[in-house]
C-alpha cells in the first residue's frame, strides 16, 4: 500500500480525541480502513482535506496534548503476505478494480521484500494428532459460536516459542535487530474481494485459546467489513499465515517488511508416522519459517520450530 | 432467533439465505445441490464456522463438529438438516 484516498474526518477542530478514538476513515486499496488518534488531546489541525489522495506516511493532522505538540497521527498501512490463490469459481462474481488494487499493492510490497530482505527457510513436520484430539474432545462441549479451529492452536504456540526467540519477533531497522517486547502476530486473512491482509492479534502470548479464536473472528469480520483501524494494520511483529484445510501442504511465505520472519503451516496431512517403533497415521501439518538471514540463522530457525512443535504435543497446557 | 422451517422449502430458503449473508457477491442461482459449499462459494474455515453457528441459532439445533461433513452440500444441508427439524 503507498496510497489513499481521505474519505472525512470523523472528528472536527477543537475537538477533544482520546488515544485509540477514530479521527478519519481512508480509502486504500485494503479497503476502507480508521485512522486512529495516537494521543489524547485535542484535534488543532486538519492538514488534508476528503478526496484527497495521499503517500502513506502523510501529516493529516496535528493532535494537541495538554498544551504540547503531539506526535503526529499517520496513515500507517501494512503490507500483505503470502500470495493469494485466484478465484475461479463461477458462482462469484468480484470487484475487479478493487481486486486489481489490492493485487499491485501486493505486488509492490512483496518485491520490496524479497528485494530488501536475505529470506531463508526452515521445514518442520509436526505430529498434530494429540492437538487435533484435544481440540475435538474441547469442541464437542460447545455449540458452534463457542468453538474453536485448529488455527488457534497454532497461532498460540507459536506466540509462546517466541518468548524463547525474540530474533523471530523482531525488526530490522538502521543495520540491526530490534527485538519486540510484545508479541503481536499479523494473522493473514484472505479477503473475499481477493487479496488478504495480515492484521495483529496483540499479546497474542497472554491470550486463552477461546480468547484468541474471539479476536481472529473479530479481525476477520472487520476485514471483510472494510473497518479494520491502521493500527490493526502496523502493529504486527510477526506474521502467522494457516494454510487451512483447503490449502498446499506447505508455503515458503514472504516476509512483511519490516518484521524478520513469517511462519506458515500447511494444510493437515495424514502421514504415516514412527511411534516407538511402530508405524501408524497421524494428522500432521508443515510448518515452515522464513526468515531474515540478517537477524537469525537457520540452525535458530530450526530450534524455534521444534519448540513448536513440542508446545503442540500438550494443547491442554496452551 | 427465527422460527423453526418445518417444510423443505422454509428450509431451503433458510440455508441460502445464511449463505448470502456470507458471500454477498454469490449468485446462488447457480449452485448447484451437489457442489461443495466451501469450494463454490469460496468459504473459508472462519466463515463455514458463521454458516454452522447461524444455522445452529435459527433453527434451534445443535450441529455436532463430527457433523460438519453432512452439511458439505445444499443437498447435504436439507437431508441432515431436514432430518432435525422434523
Amino acid at each position: 500500500m503507498t496510497e489513499g484516498v481521505l474519505v472525512g474526518w470523523l472528528k472536527s477542530p477543537g475537538e477533544t480525541v482520546r488515544k485509540g478514538d477514530v479521527i478519519a476513515e481512508v480509502e486504500t486499496d485494503k479497503g476502507v480502513i480508521q485512522v486512529e488518534a495516537f494521543v489524547s488531546g485535542t484535534l488543532d489541525k486538519i492538514l488534508v482535506k476528503p478526496g484527497t489522495t495521499t503517500p502513506v506516511g502523510t501529516l493529516l493532522a496535528i493532535i494537541r496534548e495538554d498544551g504540547q505538540a503531539a506526535p503526529p497521527p499517520r496513515a500507517a498501512m501494512a503490507a500483505s503476505t503470502t500470495e493469494p490463490l485466484p478465484r475461479r469459481s463461477p458462482v462469484i462474481t468480484r470487484d475487479d478494480d478493487k481486486s486489481e488494487r489490492m493485487r499491485r499493492a501486493i505486488a509492490a510490497a512483496m518485491e520490496h521484500s524479497k528485494r530488501e530482505i536475505p529470506h531463508y527457510y526452515v521445514s518442520e513436520t509436526i505430529d498434530m494428532q494429540a492437538a487435533l484430539d484435544w481440540l475435538a474432545g474441547f469442541n464437542a462441549k460447545f455449540p458452534v459460536a463457542q468453538r474453536i479451529l485448529y488455527g488457534t492452536l497454532l497461532i498460540k504456540a507459536a506466540a509462546m516459542a517466541l518468548r524463547d526467540f525474540p530474533e523471530f519477533n523482531a525488526s530490522w531497522q538502521n543495520g540491526r535487530v530490534v527485538a519486540h517486547p510484545s508479541i503481536h502476530i499479523g494473522v493473514a486473512i484472505t479477503l473475499r474481494s481477493g487479496g488478504l491482509v495480515a492484521p495483529a492479534l496483540r499479546d497474542a502470548d497472554r491470550q486463552s485459546l477461546s480468547e484468541i479464536m474471539i479476536n481472529v473472528r473479530d479481525l476477520a469480520e472487520r476485514a471483510k467489513s472494510g473497518s479494520l483501524r491502521a493500527s490493526d494494520l502496523s502493529d504486527a511483529t510477526v506474521t502467522v499465515t494457516s494454510l487451512g484445510d483447503r490449502g498446499a501442504e506447505s508455503a515458503c511465505a514472504v516476509i512483511v517488511p519490516p518484521q524478520t520472519a513469517i511462519i506458515a503451516f500447511g494444510r493437515i496431512v495424514e502421514r504415516p508416522w514412527a511411534v516407538e517403533g511402530r508405524v501408524v497415521v497421524r494428522s500432521t501439518t508443515m510448518a515452515t519459517l522464513s526468515a531474515d538471514h540478517r537477524a537469525s540463522d537457520a540452525h535458530r530457525g530450526g530450534l524455534f520450530l521444534a519448540a513448536i512443535s513440542r508446545l503442540l504435543q500438550a494443547p491442554a497446557a496452551l | 432467533m427465527s422460527a423453526q422451517p418445518k417444510t423443505g422449502e422454509g428450509l431451503r430458503e433458510t440455508i441460502l439465505g445464511i449463505l448470502a449473508e456470507i458471500a454477498p457477491e454469490a449468485d446462488l442461482s447457480r449452485l448447484k445441490p451437489e457442489e461443495n459449499l466451501r469450494d463454490a462459494l469460496d468459504i473459508d474455515s472462519l466463515d463455514f464456522l458463521h454458516f454452522a453457528s447461524r444455522l445452529e441459532q435459527r433453527l434451534s439445533i445443535r450441529i455436532p463438529e463430527t457433523d460438519y461433513r453432512k452439511i458439505a452440500t445444499l443437498a447435504g444441508c436439507l437431508g441432515y438438516l431436514g432430518s432435525k427439524t422434523s
